[in-house]
């Protein structure tokens, strides 16, 4: 492990540690915070009990689904933007412009158009995961060496396999932004559309703990949503570094 | 006179700029490649030098005027049989240096054992051996350079065309890859135009020698060196390289010259 890391390290432990000592000593509020020890144990029990099963499912595959959507479209957006100028100058303000809006007053309306079930929710994810994936693939087009178009030219590809062989490859390192960045988004949107309305999945589970004041299900299901964030995007940039490490300059 | 291998008769470029008025780039351009010959063009920079042989190899569409290989006209694409080596680094990083070598041939479907035949052969050719598992990003320039000098070889074109290929290299490197090259030709037989800025690499390499002039880029004398098929880097030490150089940069001096924006004392233009 590389100092960095070690010190990293040292420095979560040493958060959960305080805060830990600050909870069992009855600094912070009980009712307002339990010990980090005490979530966890919680959220083993419960995964023990299989508690979490129902609403596990439902949230991986909403954010499964909204993750690839995004990538998807995103993807096949990117490509197209970049390939047609005009269209080009027309997106760019929009795609600039695009977080300014807050897209969360449009889940009624998702509500009203999809009915109260898991569409809603990979819809309010899509749409925030999908214009971070279309800035990365178009960030990542704009880094493929002119070369590489003369290139697939003189190999006498189509457009197609010219993207399939040349463009994909050479973008791939700047796409895993755009992953990273798509699966977050797409936590985001679900876990916060279960919570303010569904009936169902790991946002709903901890809004309904909350409702009913127990902190220690609500708590445990923070600490699980934050791990599985993490630990999703630990792996995402794992593939990203074995990736370049091959690319790199040794 | 046999059918030139290559032929550019009266072949103009224009760039379509945003302003209403269009660059004259290039031409017109008169010139016959014969089958087999190593010809080299030196010109001023931005005379053109990359459009002509992107002109050549059917990258890109001339103006006016017509261009053929094997008597044939090229029609917006490369055709097949024509090979080329970039100036900027184009091997492709998410593959291995053999990989890299094998790009071409997989894709035109050569059988499995023949591609390792002609790969393996052009790594040690190239002098790559002990690198076929390395990646481009583990190379110096020299050797990633080679690396897509390879992969054109391994296709076996009849028409190589480089642009500059040794332009990052040092001059030692440079010389030696110029043997290296030289080899190649002899052995393949192929016919090969070199773009380069270097006038002692133009001289030692060519059979004939096409000098360029300040844009709009045409070429002002075609200097046949009359060197023997069997030559290398040494031929350098041969009393004619230094007459034959001197030539080509008395031409040269003042269309550089004119690309700087002076006249033919160094005093700047009005």
């Amino acid at each position: 492990m590389s100092r960095i890391a070690r010190v990293q390290l040292a420095v979560i432990i040493g958060f959960f540690a305080v805060l830990e000592l600050l909870t069992r000593l009855g600094a912070i509020n009980p009712l307002t915070m339990i010990p980090p020890s005490e979530m966890a144990e919680h959220l083993w029990r419960l995964l023990w009990e299989g508690a979490l099963n129902a609403p596990m499912a439902q949230t991986f595959v909403n954010v499964a689904l909204a993750f690839m959507l995004s990538v998807g479209v995103g993807l096949a957006s990117g490509l197209a933007i970049h390939a047609l100028p005009r269209l080009r100058r027309l997106a760019d303000p929009l795609l600039a412009s695009y977080y300014a809006v807050p897209f969360f007053v449009f889940y009624p309306l998702l509500i009203a158009i999809f009915g109260l079930n898991r569409w809603p929710l990979v819809a309010i994810g899509f749409v925030f995961g999908t214009a971070a994936m279309v800035i990365a693939t178009l960030n990542g087009l704009d880094r493929v060496p002119r070369v590489m178009r003369k290139l697939a030219r003189v190999h006498r590809m189509g457009r197609l396999e010219e993207i399939a062989r040349i463009t994909m490859p050479a973008a791939v390192p700047h796409l895993f932004a755009g992953f990273k960045l798509a699966l977050a988004y797409a936590f985001i949107g679900v876990i916060a559309g279960e919570f303010i309305l569904s009936g169902s999945g790991l946002g709903h589970a901890i809004a309904y703990a909350y409702d009913s004041f127990d902190n220690q299900t609500m708590y445990a299901l923070m600490l699980f949503v934050v791990v599985l964030a993490i630990t999703l995007n630990a792996a995402l940039h794992l593939g990203e570094q074995r990736l370049m490490r091959k690319r790199r300059r040794a | 006179m046999p059918q030139p291998h290559a032929r550019l008769s009266g072949v103009t470029k224009l760039f379509e700029t945003p302003q209403a008025t269009a660059v004259h780039a290039l031409g017109p351009i008169d010139l016959d490649l014969a089958r087999g010959e190593f010809i080299t063009v030196v010109g001023p920079s931005g005379c053109g030098k990359t459009t002509l042989l992107e002109l050549l190899a059917g990258l890109t569409s001339p103006t006016d005027g017509s261009i053929s290989f094997e008597g044939k006209a090229l029609a917006g694409r490369v055709p097949p049989g024509v090979g080329v080596v970039f100036q900027e680094d184009a091997s492709l990083p998410w593959l291995t240096v053999w990989d890299n070598i094998a790009f071409g041939l997989r894709r035109a479907g050569v059988a499995a054992a023949e591609i390792r035949a002609r790969v393996d052969r052009a790594i040690t050719f190239m002098g790559l051996s002990g690198f076929a598992r390395s990646y481009p990003a583990q190379l110096s320039g020299g050797m990633r350079q080679r690396v897509c000098i390879a992969r054109t070889l391994v296709l076996e074109p009849r028409l190589i065309l480089l642009d500059e290929p040794f332009g990052a290299l040092d001059q030692q490197t440079r010389l030696l890859m110029g043997d290296e090259l030289l080899r190649l030709w002899r052995e393949s037989g192929a016919t090969v135009l070199l773009i380069t800025h270097a006038i002692d690499e133009a001289v030692m390499l060519a059979d004939r020698i096409a000098v360029m002039s300040a844009r709009p880029g045409r070429i002002i004398d075609v200097v046949e060196t009359g060197w023997p098929a069997q030559r290398n880097s040494r031929i350098v030490e041969d009393e004619a390289f230094g007459r034959l150089t001197a030539h080509v940069w008395s031409k040269l001096r003042i269309e550089s010259m004119k690309a700087l924006g002076r006249d033919d004392a160094g005093n700047p233009r009005p």
